[in-house]
């Protein structure tokens, strides 16, 4: 091995580098006063120029800061850190112009949405009220969200829950990989296409009439994939040991399966399901297909049409008068104020029983 | 001189059923307990394959019967008159909505997504990237009516400056040039669409950014790497396929989003030279806004237009799989 | 090449935890220095002070000063990144990047400094790899993933990056605990060529390797667990292994403890 070490001292000795550890660097208030100087000058700009579009004094902002940025450093510092500082304040800038709309979308839900959201708007339903009148309420697109969400869960969790199982526990072969497969193509398929399926099966081909329960059995396809998913992940997760120990001691699959793994994970099988109702929840394009809408309280919803959130809002947009916007923009906070209360208990349940994976 | 009997660049073990005991009981369940467990479990994974085939099968269906009606040409008719009694309709304007509309969406959202995923994940203060990651999680379970709302009463006024703006710049592109009006166009659509899917694609990137194995980020660091080298020698190739992957899912939706673009889109059916001018339509939108008032013949073109929906988001997620499926065997799948 | 370091009242936290403390030593050029002692008492910590790599831990800070020949480099105005080019580091797993093939990881450094012409980096990439002992075994395949060698020639493809870059010094944290006695002889072999080149820094678990490459040997200690780790002594590796000053070192060493 010997041979190959020819004149290393020479080699490396050649290139005396008298390379100093300090570098020039710009002073550590730099990035806080470009932003500021940016920011003046996009206000500056805007004004001069005229542009009455906020969004843009924003953009021009946000070009001028990235651009001054580059050119100070590579003027001071080099070539190497302005293009490191030019990755830094593209990133800020990223997350300052995602911010700007997801925050406006939540400032507008709750200040236009809490202008005739009260006890009576959760009360009633739009029975007997014009649709330019101000009053009428939710209640009954709530009773027909919570049914429909409801029944869809009740079909799509233990189909989700049972395959999850047959795909962690017993699955190999090629229907596993088939169903596998095919979770994940069922993960992609938009909502609009559920309610298309459901209406050519349900409506047309067996002539049944509108009701929650088609609604609910196009929301329980788009369910199903995501509990599967979902579940498995937290199959996975629990330890091949308990497994073993469990039928070590003559515990049938079977038993070990619903005594030993299932309890394990279901924390986050929990979350998962959750989840996935929060999910659905918002879904409208299948209820506008199959359930139809109804101004009145349906609390049947095996027969005749039904309201739900989603779907109110859409149909209290689709009004376009002053009072109606307020009812849908109360609706939306109610709608959101939903999945997101949902998320966030189901994610409390993940910390909560979360499987000690050392992260 | 390949000296270690075991280096731990051994192909990682194929995906492991995590039992290796039932080998021992030949798979066969003999407990009754067993044989209705194991059924039962079987049983839903096959329905689920069931409804798959069914969702083909029923649409196709309804789809061939539209079909054989069809006076004009599907692929090629530039109008939707599906009710009249000799039914004409094509596929075109709203194929060319949805895919533009898409793309545009894919356009702005995915670096922006990539730029969030990487603030969180490397950038920002630790105090704030936890939180962080946690609203933009929440933020994804937004409903997409409630996007539409939004977009169709807040984003829209506030775009017509812009709009103008671009007008006066790029208006001779044509595809930018805009005749006022109000911005109820594609463009405005592939904005609303990018902020819908900028969550989702965001949480899936950091996911990934967040496992990038340390151990190749102290190699990058040690050579002397600056912060963004880091992230290019270490985070971006490892992170490759996961934001692909993420990018396809925010497709896959900005595709299929049927309410956000009905609340917004003002629709005709023709295809516009200016994606800002409003005009034009998308293949959800088209069947959520011409549901009610159609009539039998007319659902079942629909329905035909959602099978093209349909074959689209399959072969979109299909692509999506291959793409990640391939880059894996050259990526730190052994960290 | 090499350079002297000097680390004087040297003090690590992590947090609010106090890693080590109060650490004055000396590190010869051109000769290897191995750091041993007990698992938990922050000789590798240590290690990655002294190329400012500890700071990248999250809430990971240093007082105290390390003077590179005469320069701090703690000192206000120092680049962490300068300091990490002029002193390199192989680290306890093999890291090559997994999606670079042979000859990109050891050019990686290179790249990162700016344009160099292709035969330059022909050239730098085969000196580097004949430097690490590696060349023979990989001339053949350059443009396959880095990923595929063994362990043992991940680890000196490592090396080949390291050196690539020509580093004042080589920081080695435990860089054969994941590898099978021959390729850990190997690499023992290539660290007694490289110290000609430069100062050589190796935290090691393995006293019969300390005693083996090493000029000098440094023993570090904690009182207990949770309390910050402390130089105990640092001599000639003869002295250390025959007759150290400290009856602590002579207990670690003849294995009453640790």
């Amino acid at each position: 091995m010997n041979d190959i070490m020819v004149d290393k001292t020479t080699d490396f000795a050649s290139a005396p580098k008298t390379s100093t550890l300090r570098q020039p660097r710009l002073p550590a208030w730099a990035p806080i006063g470009l932003v500021a100087l940016s920011i003046l000058l996009g206000c500056g700009i805007g004004i001069a120029a005229d542009l009455d579009s906020k969004i843009q004094w924003g953009l021009i902002s946000a070009i001028l800061f990235v651009g001054i940025t580059f050119a100070l450093t590579a003027k001071v510092e080099g070539k190497r850190q302005a293009k490191d500082r030019l990755a830094t304040s593209l990133v800020w800038v990223c997350f300052l112009l995602a911010i700007v709309p997801l925050a406006s979308l939540m400032y507008e839900t709750i200040d236009r949405g809490s202008k005739v959201l009260d006890g009576a708007f959760l009360s009633h339903s739009m029975n007997g009220v014009l649709t330019t009148q101000p009053g009428g309420g939710i209640y009954h697109a709530i009773i027909g969200t919570l049914e429909q969400v409801g029944i869809a869960t009740l079909i799509a969790a233990p189909i989700g829950l049972l395959t999850a199982v047959y795909l962690v526990e017993y699955g190999r072969g090629k229907l596993a990989k088939a169903v596998t497969f095919f979770v994940d193509v069922m993960t992609g398929i938009p909502s609009i296409v559920a309610g298309l399926f459901i209406l050519s099966l349900w409506i047309i081909i067996l002539d049944f009439d509108y009701s929650g329960f088609a609604g609910a059995m196009a929301l329980a396809i788009l369910m199903m994939p995501v509990v599967v998913r979902s579940t498995e992940e937290m199959l996975k997760l629990v330890p091949n040991e308990l497994r073993e120990a469990s039928l070590a001691l003559g515990v049938p699959k079977w038993r070990t399966i619903l005594k030993v793994v299932l309890p394990t994970a279901i924390g986050g099988i929990t979350t998962g399901v959750m989840l996935a109702i929060a999910r659905i929840a918002g879904e409208t394009a299948p209820i506008v297909l199959l359930v139809f809408g109804e101004k009145v309280i349906n609390n049947n919803p095996f027969e005749g049409a039904q309201s739900s959130l989603p779907f109110y809002i859409y149909e209290q947009w689709s009004l376009g008068n002053e009072a109606s916007y307020d009812r849908a923009w109360a609706a939306a906070l109610v709608l959101i104020a939903f999945v997101m209360i949902l998320n966030l208990v189901a994610r409390g349940i993940a910390r909560w029983k979360a499987p000690k994976t050392g992260r | 001189m390949d000296i270690t009997p075991t280096s731990p660049t051994s192909p990682p073990p194929e995906k492991q059923p995590p039992l290796a005991v039932d080998k021992v009981s030949s798979g066969k369940a003999t407990r009754p307990g067993d044989r209705i467990f194991l059924g039962l479990s079987r049983g839903s994974g096959i329905t689920l394959l069931v409804v798959m085939a069914a969702i083909a099968l029923f649409l196709t269906v309804r789809a061939a019967s539209a079909l054989s009606k069809n006076e004009g040409n599907f692929l090629t008719t530039f109008e939707w008159n599906a009710d009249s009694a000799e039914p004409s309709f094509g596929i075109a304007v709203l194929l060319f909505g949805t895919v533009v509309s898409a793309i545009i969406a894919m356009i702005i959202a995915v670096p922006v997504a990539v730029g969030i995923a990487l603030f969180i994940s490397h950038y920002a203060p630790r105090a704030i990237a936890a939180p962080l990651g946690y609203v933009i999680d929440l933020l994804a379970a937004v409903p997409s009516i409630v996007y539409g709302l939004w977009g169709a009463l807040f984003l829209v006024p506030h775009l017509e400056g812009l709009y103008k703006w671009f007008d006066d710049y790029f208006g001779w592109t044509g595809i930018l040039a805009y005749n006022d009006g109000t911005p109820r166009s594609l463009f405005t659509i592939g904005i609303l669409l990018a902020i819908m899917i900028l969550p989702i694609v965001t949480s899936v990137s950091r996911e990934v950014f967040l496992q990038s194995p340390k151990m190749h980020e102290e190699a990058a660091l040690a050579l002397g790497a600056t912060r963004w080298e880091v992230i290019r020698m270490s985070v971006l190739p490892f992170g490759r396929s996961g934001i692909i992957s993420a990018s396809m899912l925010g497709l896959g939706r900005a595709l299929g989003e049927t309410m956000a673009v009905a609340t917004v889109l003002s629709t005709s059916f023709d295809i516009q030279t200016s994606l800002l001018d409003g005009g034009g339509g998308t293949i959800a939108q088209n069947i959520a806004s011409g549901f009610k008032e159609a009539s039998d013949d007319g659902r079942d073109a629909l329905i035909a237009s959602g099978l093209v929906l349909f074959l689209l988001t399959l072969v979109v997620n299909g692509a999506a799989r291959l793409i990640v499926a391939r880059r894996k065997e050259y990526s730190g799948a052994n960290a | 090449m090499a350079k002297r370091i000097d680390v004087s009242g040297l003090t690590a936290y992590y947090g609010s935890h106090k890693a080590i403390e109060d650490i004055s030593m000396t590190v010869e050029p051109r000769s290897v220095t191995a750091f041993i002692g007990p698992s938990g008492c922050g000789k590798s910590t240590f290690l990655r002070t002294l190329n400012r790599m500890h700071e990248v831990t999250p809430g990971g800070r240093v007082e105290g000063k390390v003077m590179l020949d005469d320069e701090n480099l703690y000192g206000s105005g120092v680049d962490p990144v300068s300091v990490r080019r002029t002193i390199g580091m192989v680290f306890q797993r093999p890291n090559p990047f997994p999606t670079m093939s042979i000859f990109d990881n050891v050019a990686a450094g290179l790249r990162l400094n700016g344009s160099y012409r292709k035969s330059e980096l022909n050239d730098v990439v085969e000196k580097s790899l004949k430097g690490a002992n590696l060349w023979n075994e990989v001339k053949d395949r350059l443009n396959k993933p880095g990923s595929g060698l063994s362990g043992g020639q991940q680890q000196r493809l490592c090396i080949a990056r390291a050196i690539a870059v020509e580093p004042q010094v080589l920081l080695m944290d435990e860089p054969c605990s994941a590898l099978d006695p021959i390729s850990t002889l190997a690499i023992e072999d290539l660290i007694g060529e490289l110290k000609e080149r430069f100062t050589i820094v190796i935290v090691t678990h393995n006293m019969q390797q300390a005693a083996r490459v090493s000029d000098r040997t440094a023993f570090f200690n904690l009182a207990a667990v949770g309390q910050p780790g402390k130089l105990i002594e640092i001599d000639e590796t003869e002295r250390i292994f025959s007759n150290p000053s400290v009856q602590a070192t002579e207990d670690y060493i003849s294995g009453r403890f640790g």
